[in-house]
């Protein structure tokens, strides 16, 4: 495939732009950096397809596109079908010779947010990684509901208030861990899985590179930091990402064929989580006396995730 | 290329394998689907065609009739031809895509063997999922035997691909009664059929990259209104090219379809009208009936959507009194398909009486009998000058005689 060499942050920008500008996202969303670093990670024709959700909404409102490339959005749940069978359609199609240009290359990309992914859309994404279709699925993970009004989703960490799992006098937020979203697609024996961050934006584009450049389904999961659930301000986006990857709530790594697990960033100096945490107002209850035993819960997990990570890298399984 | 699959001019096949040999020759690009009873042969044929190198297509075999839709919108979308079937329990899971197929105005035909929606659980045949579909803005036509399930699977994907229509569409069958009774079929050769559909001609096409289209867009209060009437009126306008698809088949073939089917209605008095299967054994019974003096005649819709009023009207007009047979759980009002034939009855001169005749759920039994009964209703109700009955019955259920509504009399 025509892969995009990324030399500098200015010249990547504005290469081979097909996601414009003009859309309606909030201020400070990450989601735009990264559809943005996909778009322009390749010089292939795209076939995007979105779930429901802050991308979908902000992005297609007629009479307006921002997409300058083929896009199609069904429902809350069916990206990874859509998508899946328009690269059967086109495999069937150049087999016959009916395309308009036959030769060109083309890539089949969904985007879900963690509500479509991790939830709604889970069966359907499953469904497709088993199929073996040629496509990357990418999640932009702002770990809730955020385009409905920021409920809880499978994706929100232990501890967070949202909309429906509501910090107070009874209550830390939500009670259960995030789902490990990264180990299930990577369980489906897909050829690429990864966990990636706009922050370190040429690690995410050779990811995307990797990921398009692999035969068979390729998820990828990004940290996408809400500035309005998250609650910092907007200019602080990356900033948040610094802070998410280097206090290792956001590890960044790559499983090959489903157990070759390789960490790609190792943080000089491993931040505190209350770092992170204490960023955002999601977390603020936490730093009550009654609470802190959650932000120590946080931390050990934490602890202990990276600890199995590096284990597993070593093992290779 | 594919290899050629020998068919000869007489075969005796079941409605589902007729529908499926439909598919082989309209050369469907791709089949997304997910087996439910008792429309699985129909999708499980196509891939045995692929696997055999019968057709150069695609079939997925996905995890849900949700993903089958979802997928059939997706390979549409990108410029080929589709199709795919199902019943009951999976259309109604579909649901939610069948919307989003018609509002994007994707040409895909819906095979679909009818049968009752639980609960309770039911494999046979009713018109419960039929009727599920009506608002969904896909064309719908009705078979009522193998014949007819093949010829119409043809004339679908001439009509939905039709670049004034562009419309999905779904073609019916009655659960085991149709899909699984072996029947003689006269098909056409392999080479009309493919020149009789055509290519297909992708209208927005996500494939041709000289000219990026976003599809499924929103539109709030400012213009989603335009864009829901735009279909309606696309789908009303459908009519007239329904009718010169069946021009052109009868041309091929000398079988004869119209939107609204009549038998022995020149000078009937009472008359039946159905759809499905049921159409064969009125028309038995109709002709019993007429042995008996009493001036029977059957009407039968062939397309439900878009709904023919005036062609409903026309045919209905001479009548006295009409039985609408409904063969779905009506849930607490008239019965959709009586619904539909007394609206376009209100605004007819003559004003006939419209009574709603609710029958065979689930499968059960609708007897030369039983139909015959309903003429002999229908007759008294025409000597009479009012409905002598409730005005809704259920025919064939045991137990005590089970009607509602009495029509208003001074």
């Amino acid at each position: 495939m025509a892969i995009t060499s990324i030399k500098n942050l200015k010249e990547f920008s504005t290469n081979n732009d097909r996601f414009e500008g003009a859309h309606t996202l909030c201020p400070g969303c990450a989601h735009s950096m990264i559809v943005r670093e996909l778009m322009n990670c390749t010089d292939d024709n795209l076939v995007v397809s979105s779930n429901t959700g802050c991308l979908e909404v902000s992005t297609a409102v007629y009479p307006f596109t921002s997409w300058d490339t083929s896009w199609i959005h069904i429902g809350f749940e069916n990206a990874a079908t859509s998508v899946s069978a328009a690269q059967v359609m086109h495999k069937v199609r150049k087999k016959k010779g009916t395309l308009k240009d036959n030769d060109a290359p083309v890539k089949f990309v969904a985007f879900g947010g963690d509500g479509s992914t991790y939830d709604i859309g889970f069966q359907w994404l499953s469904g497709a990684f088993e199929r073996q279709h040629d496509f990357t699925y990418i999640c932009l993970d702002n770990e809730n509901y955020a385009n409905t009004g920021g409920q809880r989703s499978s994706a929100t960490p232990i501890g967070a208030t949202t909309s429906t799992s509501v910090a107070g006098t009874h209550s830390y937020g939500k009670k259960e861990k995030k789902k490990d979203i990264v180990s299930i697609m990577a369980a489906h024996g897909a050829p690429y899985v990864a966990q990636l961050s706009p922050n370190k934006w040429k690690m995410m584009a050779k990811g995307f590179q990797k990921a398009l450049e692999a035969e068979g389904p390729c998820f990828i999961n990004t940290v996408s930091p809400c500035c309005t659930e998250w609650k910092f301000e907007p200019k602080d986006t990356i900033a948040i990402t610094d802070l998410a990857v280097d206090s290792l709530m956001f590890p960044m790594y790559e499983i090959i064929d489903g157990h070759e697990l390789n960490i790609l960033y190792r943080p000089k100096n491993i931040l505190k989580v209350e770092d992170y945490l204490g960023a955002q107002g999601r977390y603020k209850h936490l730093f009550k006396p009654e609470y802190k035993h959650i932000i120590e819960k946080i931390q050990s997990d934490i602890d202990e995730d990276w600890a199995r990570l590096q284990r597993r890298e070593e093992a290779r399984v | 290329m594919a290899v050629e699959f020998e068919v000869n001019e007489r075969e005796v096949w079941d409605g589902n394998y007729a529908a499926s040999q439909a598919l082989r020759q309209a050369d469907v690009d791709v089949v997304v689907a997910y087996p439910i009873t008792p429309s699985t042969p129909i999708v499980e044929n196509y891939g045995a065609y692929v696997g055999n190198g019968y057709i150069d297509g695609e079939f997925i075999m996905v995890e849900s009739e949700h993903a089958a839709m979802s997928g059939c919108i997706g390979a549409s979308a990108a410029g080929g031809r589709v199709s795919t079937a199902t019943s009951s329990q999976g259309f109604a899971l579909m649901v939610e895509v069948l919307y989003q197929a018609s509002g994007m105005r994707l040409p895909i035909v819906l095979n679909v063997v009818n049968r009752a929606l639980a609960a309770p659980l039911n494999v046979r045949g009713d018109h419960a999922d039929m009727y599920l579909g009506r608002d969904s803005g896909w064309l719908q036509m009705s078979a009522f035997n193998a014949q007819e399930a093949y010829d119409l699977a043809l004339c679908a994907f001439k009509i939905a691909e039709n670049h004034s229509v562009r419309l999905p569409m779904m073609v019916h069958q009655d659960g085991f009664i149709t899909s699984h009774t072996a029947q003689n079929v006269y098909p056409l050769s392999n080479e009309a059929a493919k020149k009789f559909v055509g290519v297909m001609n992708p209208v927005d096409d996500m494939l041709d990259f000289s000219r990026p289209v976003t599809y499924g867009a929103q539109t709030e209060e400012d213009w989603h209104f335009e864009h829901k009437a735009k279909q309606h009126k696309a789908i009303m306008d459908s009519a007239s090219v329904i009718d010169s698809v069946f021009a052109e088949f009868k041309e091929l073939t000398g079988r004869e379809y119209n939107r609204v089917e009549t038998y022995d209605m020149e000078d009937a008095e009472v008359c039946v009208i159905g759809l499905g299967s049921t159409v064969e054994s009125a028309r038995v019974a109709a002709k019993e009936m007429r042995k008996e003096g009493v001036k029977a005649g059957v009407v039968a819709m062939r397309v439900f959507r878009p709904f023919p009023y005036e062609e409903v009207r026309e045919a209905l007009k001479g009548c006295k009194s009409i039985a609408v047979t409904d063969r779905s759980s009506p849930g607490g009002a008239m019965g959709a398909f009586y619904n539909e034939v007394a609206a376009a009855m209100m605004t007819s001169q003559s004003r006939p009486l419209v009574t709603n005749y609710i029958y065979g759920l689930g499968g059960r039994d609708l007897s030369i009998e039983n139909i015959k009964t309903i003429f002999r209703e229908q007759q008294a109700n025409a000597d009479a000058g009012y409905i002598t009955t409730d005005i809704q019955q259920f025919t064939n259920l045991r137990g005590p005689k089970l009607g509602f509504f009495k029509t208003e009399r001074n």
